[in-house]
């Protein structure tokens, strides 16, 4: 069959690829997808995708939103997190959640959980103001904070706040592969916690044990004592998820117990943009690295460096000189405004107009 | 005509007609911060309603080009012909004027869509939307109405200002403005390729020019072959129509662009200036030179939508990067400040505003002192609702 049907496949791809010539010659300038967008975004061809379809509150200030991702979504392994594009007061802003939900779910559809962080933008608006039926941005499910197979015999989960989303993630698909688990959580109040009933009844249906920390009134995890909670935690395998601090505090705890390749960690919340008057610029394309003050236009920067830097009426109207901001934050030399950015959130600035506000990296 | 702005604000010398005369340099120093104060208001209210706004204009656009292109596809019958050709022609407009122009602009920038952005945005126009860019937004919205900077001016056809020197060659220029009218984008194309200044200085031979005369040649070839094979072929029996429907609709959108892009610059009381003016010239006189060089069209919503809100040419030569939604909604502020500093708030509606550019167009083709002449006469044979201060 083999030998008939790979021509037909052939005929049938040259078939595709010509009509889909033949679309672009009718659309150009824009492409067939910009008007299939408007039919239908979340097709397998699209740019990835995903509707909000339920939205559903977990605590005070956290709540788990249920996407239904666009057909090109491939998938992702428990522990794993989606960076989503949301349009937070019609600008897109990117940021990572870990997915909560079970994999290959029978209706396809994924979840995460959103703890509102104060100031958080994209959080608040998620928790707060996000309505069922908005369509967000979606990037493939991605991150090593996963499970290994085979199962390790025991394993530790150390979380704290919205640290314990992977690890919901990777309890609801594989808690019954694990034998021995133990969870210990931190949060404020004991209603605060994320996931509390399923928790617990995980830990009552002894299919976990759960050590809850309630930090206002227990004070926080003394990794000192952690041998008081979990007498045999070096010899489980262990995944930590939670605020800078505790983290920093388990991969010493670990290093100084000497096992510190059994722990895993997942920095949720890796980059803390420092902001301030000028900073050492990196044009990356070039690989040219300056140090530049705060009222030097990026433009006048990078020319002085020698690269080669798009440019036209140099006072902020023509965007001629608009170049990607991989990284860092810059400021506004008009009204001060600081604009930051992490690897892929793809933001564009003036050079003209704009100064470093701390380390920055111009894609040029 | 002609305003003067010295290079020193300390000691500015102004010719007696100039309309600035009157202001000192601490009213051009507040304007500028009035005015900064105003473009900061906007930024920080921009939101989701301006985004939700530039979000539908594109998706009715397409889906009115979508639809019209579909209708077209029967348009051996008249009635087809009639809706399709006038369903193309305003979605070809609106592509051009509320989308295109103004996404190139970076007015929507701020939302982070790749799609709707200055950087990827390329429209429905033979002029690649890079080179329109450069001569645009770098050089047009810089040097806007500064004879021998501003190619807008005349595009190097036309004389614009009796101060320039005539020659025999203006004669003809109310034909070769028809011209570039029925033809403005190929106009604009060859413009913004600076295709005549090639030509003469030699420039044609680079690398660097022939690639961008390649790019336009393509991007003539794209658009050829989109109105005037494709969619006829798709339409089969009705294709010769169809091939009249993609003509009269480009034919259509040239002369509108064209007419509402002449009275952003050219009507009565439309200032132009000299390049010595413009040395060392401060924010403030930017401003002033946009707010001076710039006029108005009054009208309904419809009006400014389908000019891409260069009805609002002042607001929008003061803030070429605010979102084009809002230049309406900040008017009658502008407004209020010309009218504060003395200062002339050109506006009026279409018709009188395209008569009053062309009159000016037909009188300068003239020289100076023939032009008086004739407009003597002729101003007495102007109806009223013409008639100029």
């Amino acid at each position: 069959m083999a030998f008939v049907a790979a021509p037909r496949r052939g005929a049938f791809a040259s078939l595709g690829a010509r009509v889909a010539r033949l679309a672009e010659l009718v659309t150009t300038p824009v492409v067939p997808s910009d008007y299939l967008d408007m039919l239908s975004p979340l097709r397998a061809s699209a740019d990835l995708r995903g509707r909000i379809e339920e939205i559903h509150p977990e605590t005070r200030d956290a709540a788990t939103l249920v996407i239904r991702p666009g057909k090109g979504w491939r998938g992702h392994a428990p522990g794993q997190y989606v960076r989503i594009g949301v349009d937070v007061d019609g600008v897109r802003q990117w940021r990572a959640y870990s997915l909560t939900s079970r994999t290959g779910r029978a209706d396809g559809r994924i979840s995460v959980t959103v703890k509102a962080m104060p100031d958080g933008t994209v959080s608040n608006y998620l928790v707060r103001r996000a309505r069922t039926g908005t369509l967000i941005q979606l990037d493939q499910a991605t991150g090593d904070f996963t499970l290994p197979s085979p199962r390790p015999r025991k394993a530790l989960f150390l979380t704290a706040g919205s640290g314990i989303t992977p690890v919901m993630g990777m309890l609801r698909n594989a808690v019954d592969e694990l034998a021995d688990v133990v969870v210990v959580h931190s949060a404020p109040r004991s209603h605060d916690v994320i996931f509390a009933d399923e928790l617990r009844h995980l830990a009552t249906s002894g299919r976990i044990r759960l050590v809850e920390r309630h930090t206002d009134v227990d004070g926080m995890l003394d990794f000192g004592q952690l041998g008081g909670i979990v007498a045999d935690w070096t010899e489980r395998e262990t995944w930590a998820c939670g605020p800078t601090g505790l983290l920093d505090a388990a991969d010493q705890r670990w290093s100084d117990a000497g096992v510190a390749d059994r722990l895993h960690t997942e920095r949720f919340r890796p980059t803390v943009i420092v902001t301030g008057e000028g900073g050492q610029v990196t044009f990356s394309q070039t690989g040219t690295t300056v140090d530049a003050d705060g009222s030097t236009a990026l433009l006048d920067t990078g020319e002085r460096a020698g690269v080669l830097m798009p440019s036209g009426c140099r006072m902020g109207i023509c965007f001629g000189c608009v170049s990607p901001l991989r990284s860092g934050a810059v400021r506004d030399l008009r009204n001060g405004e600081v604009t930051t950015a992490v690897p892929g959130d793809g933001v564009l600035i003036q050079t003209c107009v704009s100064a470093a506000a701390g380390a920055c990296d111009i894609e040029r | 005509m002609t305003a003067v702005m010295s290079e020193r604000p300390a000691a500015r010398t102004v010719p007696v007609d100039d309309p600035t005369a009157h202001l000192t340099d601490a009213d051009i120093e507040n304007i500028a911060k009035e005015l900064d104060a105003l473009r900061e208001r906007v930024i920080a209210s921009r939101g989701a309603r301006d985004a939700a706004y530039i979000r539908r204009v594109i998706d009715v656009q397409r889906k009115l080009e979508l639809g019209s292109r579909g209708v077209l596809v029967f348009s051996l019958f008249p009635p087809a012909w009639l809706l399709g050709t006038l369903g193309l022609s305003a979605a070809k407009i609106v592509e051009n004027m509320e989308i295109g122009h103004n996404v190139m602009h970076g007015q929507w920038d701020w939302m982070r869509d790749p799609k709707i952005h200055s950087t990827t945005w390329e429209w429905d126009n033979v002029s690649p939307s890079d080179q329109w860019k450069r001569t645009h937004n770098g050089m047009h919205h810089t040097y806007t109405n500064v004879i021998g900077e501003d190619g807008d001016l005349g595009y190097g056809l036309m004389r614009v200002s009796p101060d320039q020197p005539w020659s025999p060659f203006y004669l003809g220029q109310p034909l070769w403005n028809f011209v570039n009218a029925c033809f403005f984008e190929f106009g604009i194309a060859a413009y913004d390729l600076e295709l005549r200044d090639s030509l003469t200085d030699g420039r044609h031979k680079t690398p660097e020019f022939r690639e961008r005369a390649q790019r336009v040649l393509r991007k003539i070839r794209q658009q050829v072959t989109k109105d005037y094979v494709v969619h006829p072929l798709l339409s089969g029996p009705s294709a010769l129509h169809t091939l009249g429907a993609n003509f009269v609709a480009n034919l259509v959108r040239n002369l509108w662009t064209h007419s509402v892009i002449m009275c952003g610059h050219f009507p009565e009381g439309v200032d132009t200036f000299e390049k010595s003016s413009i040395e060392g010239e401060t924010r403030g006189q930017w401003y002033l030179r946009q707010m001076l060089g710039s006029a108005n069209i009054s009208g309904s919503p419809l009006l400014h939508l389908m000019s891409g809100n260069l009805s609002h040419q002042i607001e929008h030569h003061l803030f070429p990067d605010l979102p084009s939604n809002r230049y309406g909604e900040i008017a009658p502020e502008v407004r209020d400040l010309f009218e504060r500093y003395g200062l002339n708030y050109v506006t009026g509606p279409l018709p009188k505003q395209v008569a009053s550019a062309w009159r000016k167009i037909f009188l300068l083709s003239l020289p100076n002192d023939a032009a008086e002449r004739v407009d003597r006469v002729l101003k007495r044979f102007w109806p009223k609702w013409l008639r100029t201060a």
